[in-house]
């Protein structure tokens, strides 16, 4: 029964830290999501010189640490004069990392749309960036939306790594109650609830948003 | 002094970032083999199992891949101490981490498994092998190799993955590049890029000797059923 | 009791539909039966229920004096005994020809490996299929592919095989190749049930025929007499309308 009113007490401040996991969540995933497309295009439309530097970077990201790359936008950056706040940095590495997966998907997603459909929208007298925007990204799109849901619930869980440069999200704020208290796991055992509920809720609503976009003629502008 | 200079720098303490490293290893090969084994165990459990142990199962397996990493790694770290037991860092990230690799390792096996069609289980039984038997012998090879590409994923994200042991103490390499930093903070941007090299290092050799299994094992004349488990 | 296999009075239903409604009938050894009728008669159903792929909900099966659908029974010894070979083949995918005829012998019977595989080649051999022991299946048509399955049968050893429709998923130009196989077997004194609708096959090589129609044996004797006077009318009807589809003698 104690650890019931202890757990009540420290709610409001959970709380408080599940309010900046998401307001990080949506903000590194926005950010992904619009360099992830970026560097998408770039390695299936763009010549060598833009191709390959895009290719670099997903490869790079892909390939190493989360905490690495958080460490080197936070501590490694105002090496070369960078300073930005903990929150910004958090948002960046957590933007760079998702953009690379998400850099993936859209490429999959894209090289999934027909070849003859860029045809025919250059047969109509598009312009290449007409074909793209209008014909082959609206189908890109809709391919993509269950990796991409995939990656939002991945992020929402790894923004957790974010307290180790000792921002108080939904981690961070139990990291600092439970040191205070000394009691980690009943403090814990509440923030994996937290999270638990959190992944469920979201994971449900995006089943939904998949389910109404998936209406044929609807599209996935709805996504952004 | 230059970047170049610095990674210079960096080098006088290559080695004893790579001895580091060889902890993250150590913790990955433990990790991959509680994740491969009870991942078996559990897409087993839900494909065969019945409907109490695959309830459970599945009832784990929701659990162990919806907590972030990081919060189960606390509860396994700070969790037995609470009850009056002393807990090893290392130890406690096999577990959380083990833990957690299972459940993805498990939604990766039970869809291969689902993949293979029923005919090969029928004619198994005809045969008059047991349950367990054509499990064994029949649906698990082809299971296994179905699973390969899903596999070398979860293995790359294993072996990043195993960098979060610092946050629980574990003398890992991210703990010791943080001391690196910590002694001389102008090698930091540094010393996190030749971390980062290491681990491309591993995610490029460890999916390279991956590739090479699947190729070694691929059934000839066979089209596999695309990577979308 | 005389008779290798005695099947008596199966039913079988799924859910509101009885696909078998009371079954019996009797195989002396080194009898070939082949049962013929429409599909969806329940054929299919009665094979399996013969070796308990498909648990009847009624009635009993003895295969040489042991009751076959005794609880007490251990099914898998009896499953060793009777080989089956079925319509989509069911290789293993991940085993070669030569693997897949062993498995059964290797870890069924316990044999060892350099003795399955002896008699793994003579088997395949049995089939002429002596030179694909080491391909996979999907490196085989689908005649050669049916032949490694009743290789795999056979290696077995059994006391009766039961084919169900073997030629169905074939292309027309690769039945004879499994036809021969089967005929050699009859002709060898093999006991054998067939499903199928290749009434050339039934014709020249089954002891008797049973017609089948909606769960139940509607009439069951020797080819000769049942080709061409047939009691029943509804087997009289059947037995036109194949003659239409597959062009008499198959």
């Amino acid at each position: 029964m104690t650890g019931f009113y202890f757990a009540w007490d420290f709610l409001p401040k959970l709380a408080q830290g599940l309010l900046l996991t998401v307001e990080i969540t949506a903000a590194c995933i926005s950010l992904g999501f619009v360099l992830g497309l970026l560097l998408a295009l770039g390695r299936v439309y763009g010549p060598r010189p833009i191709s390959i530097p895009c290719s670099v970077y997903v490869h790079f990201f892909r390939g190493t640490p989360l905490l690495t790359q958080l460490f080197m936008v936070y501590f490694g950056l105002p090496n070369w004069g960078v300073h930005l706040s903990a929150l910004t940095s958090g948002i960046l590495a957590l933007g760079l990392n998702t953009a690379a997966y998400q850099a993936e998907y859209f490429r999959g997603a894209i090289q999934a749309v027909k070849r003859g459909q860029l045809l025919a929208a250059r047969a109509l007298g598009m312009s290449r960036l007409q074909a793209i925007r209008h014909v082959i990204l609206p189908q890109a799109f809709r391919i993509v939306i269950p990796s991409w849901s995939n990656e939002l619930i991945l992020m929402l869980k790894y923004s957790s790594i974010v307290f180790s440069i000792s921002l108080l999200d939904l981690m961070g704020m139990g990291k600092r109650i439970a040191a205070r208290h000394f009691n980690y796991f009943e403090v814990f055992i509440v923030v994996a609830l937290f999270y638990l509920v959190l992944v469920f809720v979201l994971s449900q609503s995006l089943r939904w948003l998949e389910r109404r976009v998936r209406v044929p003629g609807l599209g996935a502008p709805g996504l952004r | 002094m230059g970047f170049l200079g610095q990674l210079g720098q960096v080098g006088h303490y290559l080695p004893m970032l790579l001895r580091a490293s060889l902890v993250n290893l150590e913790l990955l090969w433990a990790l991959l083999l509680i994740g491969f084994s009870l991942g078996t165990l559990v897409a087993l459990l839900q494909v065969y199992g019945g409907r109490l142990l695959g309830t459970l199962a599945y009832i784990y397996e929701w659990v162990f891949r919806s907590v972030p990493a990081l919060v189960l790694l606390f509860l396994f770290y700070y969790g037995p101490s609470h009850f009056g037991l002393d807990i090893q860092s290392f130890l406690a990230a096999c577990l959380a981490l083990g833990f957690r690799s299972s459940a993805y390792q498990s939604q990766i096996f039970r869809g291969a498994i689902q993949a293979i069609p029923t005919g090969q289980m029928v004619a198994a039984r005809a045969l008059g092998m047991s349950r367990p038997r054509a499990i064994l012998h029949v649906i698990l090879p082809q299971a296994f190799r179905l699973a390969i590409p899903g596999w070398s994923n979860e293995f790359s994200s294993v072996t990043k993955d195993t960098t979060l042991a610092y946050a629980v103490g574990l003398n890992e390499i991210m703990r010791y590049a943080k001391i690196v930093m910590d002694r001389q903070y102008e090698l930091a941007m540094a010393t996190f890029i030749v971390v980062a090299l290491v681990f491309l290092a591993f995610t490029y050799s460890g999916n390279a000797l991956l590739g090479q299994l699947e190729r070694r094992f691929r059934i000839p004349g066979l089209q596999m059923p695309g990577a979308t488990l | 009791m005389n008779a290798l296999l005695v099947v008596e009075d199966l039913h079988k239903r799924y859910g509101r539909e009885e696909v078998l409604k009371g079954v019996s009938f009797e195989l002396e050894r080194g009898e070939t039966k082949v049962i013929i009728g429409p599909s969806g008669t329940g054929k299919s159903t009665l094979l399996r229920c013969i070796n308990r792929l498909t648990e009847p909900d009624r009635g009993r099966v003895w295969l040489d004096g042991v009751e076959v659908t005794s609880p007490k029974t251990n099914i898998n010894r009896i499953r060793a005994q009777i080989g089956f070979v079925f319509q989509d083949f069911n290789l293993f995918t991940h085993l070669t020809a030569l693997e897949n005829v062993r498995l059964g012998p290797m870890r069924v019977l316990g044999m060892k490996k350099a003795e399955a595989t002896r008699l793994a080649m003579e088997e395949l051999a049995r089939v002429g299929l002596a030179d694909k022991a080491e391909a996979y299946p999907a490196q085989l048509s689908g005649g050669q592919q049916q032949r490694v399955s009743i290789a795999r049968a056979l290696a077995m050893n059994p006391k009766l095989i039961l084919f169900d429709e073997p030629t169905s998923a074939l292309d027309p130009e690769l039945i004879g190749e499994v036809l021969t196989v089967m005929t050699k077997l009859a002709q060898e004194g093999m006991t054998m049930i067939v499903v199928t609708h290749e009434m050339g096959f039934a014709r020249s090589v089954a002891d008797e025929i049973i017609f089948m129609e909606k769960g139940v044996i509607v009439e069951q004797g020797p080819p000769a007499q049942l080709f061409s006077s047939p009691k029943h009318p509804r087997t009289a009807e059947f037995l036109r309308k194949i003659t239409e589809l597959y062009g008499g003698e198959g």
